[in-house]
């Protein structure tokens, strides 16, 4: 049996920052991570970085994942597994993770979960055939691996992934046949829009997906019209070829393993699916189990790193560590996070995080 | 299709090896996942669904929906999407749910 104080599963943006946070206030921690290498979604994410994180606007998400990994390789109180998936909580707080060939059992005093996401499949006839995928997926292909996936294109979603996705596969010299978009309005941002339009990309609005076709892989599409109740509309149907339809239809959170660990989990449509109820230290109710990033809530990268960042804190002081103004840190955080989610675009999150969030301290009503 | 210049990537692979695919000589780059090896060489079914046997390629990459297992030197359930390729690796187009015998 290993011993560790906190245990971080997760090496995405959330899981970093809780690690170098937990650690920062005194605590030794353990990062587990799957892949053989730390960053999460942020090592495919070449453009220049959306969102209001005053530190990190502008700068490309592969290049925040560099910063963050060399910090914690830097620092001695973090132990990092690569390789290693994280297979069960069990009830007595014992963790297994399995390394290669190796079944590992560990006990830490407190858990921090930031598994982040998985991809949203659309229900039509053939879905499954080959050359249909996530744009994730096409991410990991493309952008780390510097494998095209293929040459004719058809995106679904024009939210800002289907968009980023979009430009990133035009880049790379592929062809996109079409972009749809199942609602009368693109989601994502004009400026990403604007920039696919003029390089001659057409984005269908109000169009969606019928079925696919194709005998041992995807050969085509059948695109059809939605009316404004989302009803297919009868004799709009049109036939587009394509070796790759790539699907970025949304984010569920990864969150299997709070199911096991018994954290009360509430369905959340606003931030994915299902989500775990925490407080505002993001502690589930479950003992010594905390959440931050995707899994908390689908967001963005920089919610996830603020996320971790007070969960980190949080998970370190419950063990008795501190730091000079730890109180002001951790409020700060916390209102990071409602600037993060202000506005009308953080309308939905606002909402979704009200109906789980139990606050111990008492709302403040007046 | 490989990409061997990027406007804002450099891809840093590892050295050349050898591979079989169903018994066929294939090369790609050590530590790359098998699975992107494959589709650079071509290959885009990677296993066959249980019941209906009908095609099945990569979704997610990211060893997250089990779209991708195939058999690797006769072990089953392999995820070939984040499983490092190496020298001499025997990968196999799994049929059925596999087994640790050999067989079903
Ligand atoms: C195409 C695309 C473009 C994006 N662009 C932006 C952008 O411009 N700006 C922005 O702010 N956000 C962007 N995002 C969103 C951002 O990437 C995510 O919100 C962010 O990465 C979430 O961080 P995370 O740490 O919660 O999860 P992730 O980054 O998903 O990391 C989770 C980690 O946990 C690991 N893991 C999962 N399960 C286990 C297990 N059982 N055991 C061990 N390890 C496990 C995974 O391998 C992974 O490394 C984009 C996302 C995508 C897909
Ligand atoms: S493609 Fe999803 S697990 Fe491999």
């Amino acid at each position: 049996m290993e011993k560790t104080e906190i245990l971080i599963i997760g090496g995405g943006p959330a899981g970093l920052e809780a690690a170098i946070h937990a650690a920062g206030l005194g605590a030794e921690v353990t990062l587990i991570e799957r892949d053989p290498f730390l960053g999460g979604q942020l090592t495919k994410q070449t453009h220049m970085f959306f969102g209001s994180y005053e530190q990190f606007a502008g700068v490309r998400g592969v290049d925040i994942a560099e910063k963050l990994k060399k910090e914690i390789e830097e620092n001695p109180k973090i132990k990092v597994l690569l390789n290693a998936a994280v297979a069960g909580i069990y009830p007595d707080g014992v963790v297994t993770v399995s390394q290669k060939n190796k079944f590992l059992k560990f006990k830490p005093n407190r858990i921090i979960v930031a598994t982040g996401a998985y991809e949203k499949m659309l229900p039509f006839p053939n879905n499954d055939l080959p050359g249909i995928c996530g744009a994730g997926g096409v991410q990991t292909l493309m952008n780390l691996y510097g494998v095209l996936p293929g040459q004719e294109i058809v995106m679904v979603g024009a939210g800002n992934i289907g968009l980023i996705v979009s430009y990133q596969l035009l880049q790379a010299g592929a062809k996109i046949k079409a972009i749809l978009e199942a609602s009368p309005n693109i989601g994502g941002y004009l400026v990403h829009a604007a920039k696919i339009r003029r390089m001659g990309v057409p984005i269908l609005t109000s169009h969606s997906v019928k079925e696919a076709y194709g005998k041992d892989f995807v050969e085509g599409v059948v695109v059809h019209q939605l009316d404004e109740k989302w009803a297919p509309v009868p004799g709009t149907e049109e036939r587009m070829s394509c070796d790759v339809l790539c699907l970025a239809v949304g984010l569920s959170p990864l969150s299997e393993i709070l199911w096991q660990a018994g954290c009360e989990m509430k369905w959340i449509p606003e931030l994915g699916g299902h989500v775990a109820v925490r407080d505002e230290d993001l502690l589930t109710t479950v003992s010594g189990l905390y959440i931050a990033g995707d899994v908390a809530g689908v967001e963005e990268a920089s919610a996830a790193m603020v996320e971790g960042k007070l969960a980190g804190m949080a998970a370190a002081e419950s063990l008795g560590y501190s730091v000079e103004g730890l109180l002001e840190k951790k409020d700060s955080a916390r209102s990071e996070l409602a600037e993060l989610r202000a506005g009308h675009s953080g309308d939905k999150i606002r909402g979704g995080i009200d109906r789980v969030e139990r606050l111990t301290r008492g709302k403040v009503t007046c | 299709m490989r990409l061997d210049e990027h406007p804002i990537l450099t891809f840093q692979r590892g050295k050349e090896v050898s591979f079989t695919h169903d018994g066929k000589e294939m090369r790609g780059f050590e530590g790359e996942p098998i699975a992107v090896a494959l589709h650079a060489a071509g290959v885009k079914v990677l296993s066959h669904s249980l019941v209906k046997h009908r095609p099945r390629g990569f979704f997610c990459a990211i060893g997250n929906c089990s779209s991708c297992l195939m058999t690797v030197n006769e072990m089953p359930n392999v995820r070939t999407c984040t499983e490092p390729l190496v020298e001499g690796m025997r990968v196999e187009t799994q049929e059925g749910r596999g087994s640790l015998l050999g067989k079903d």
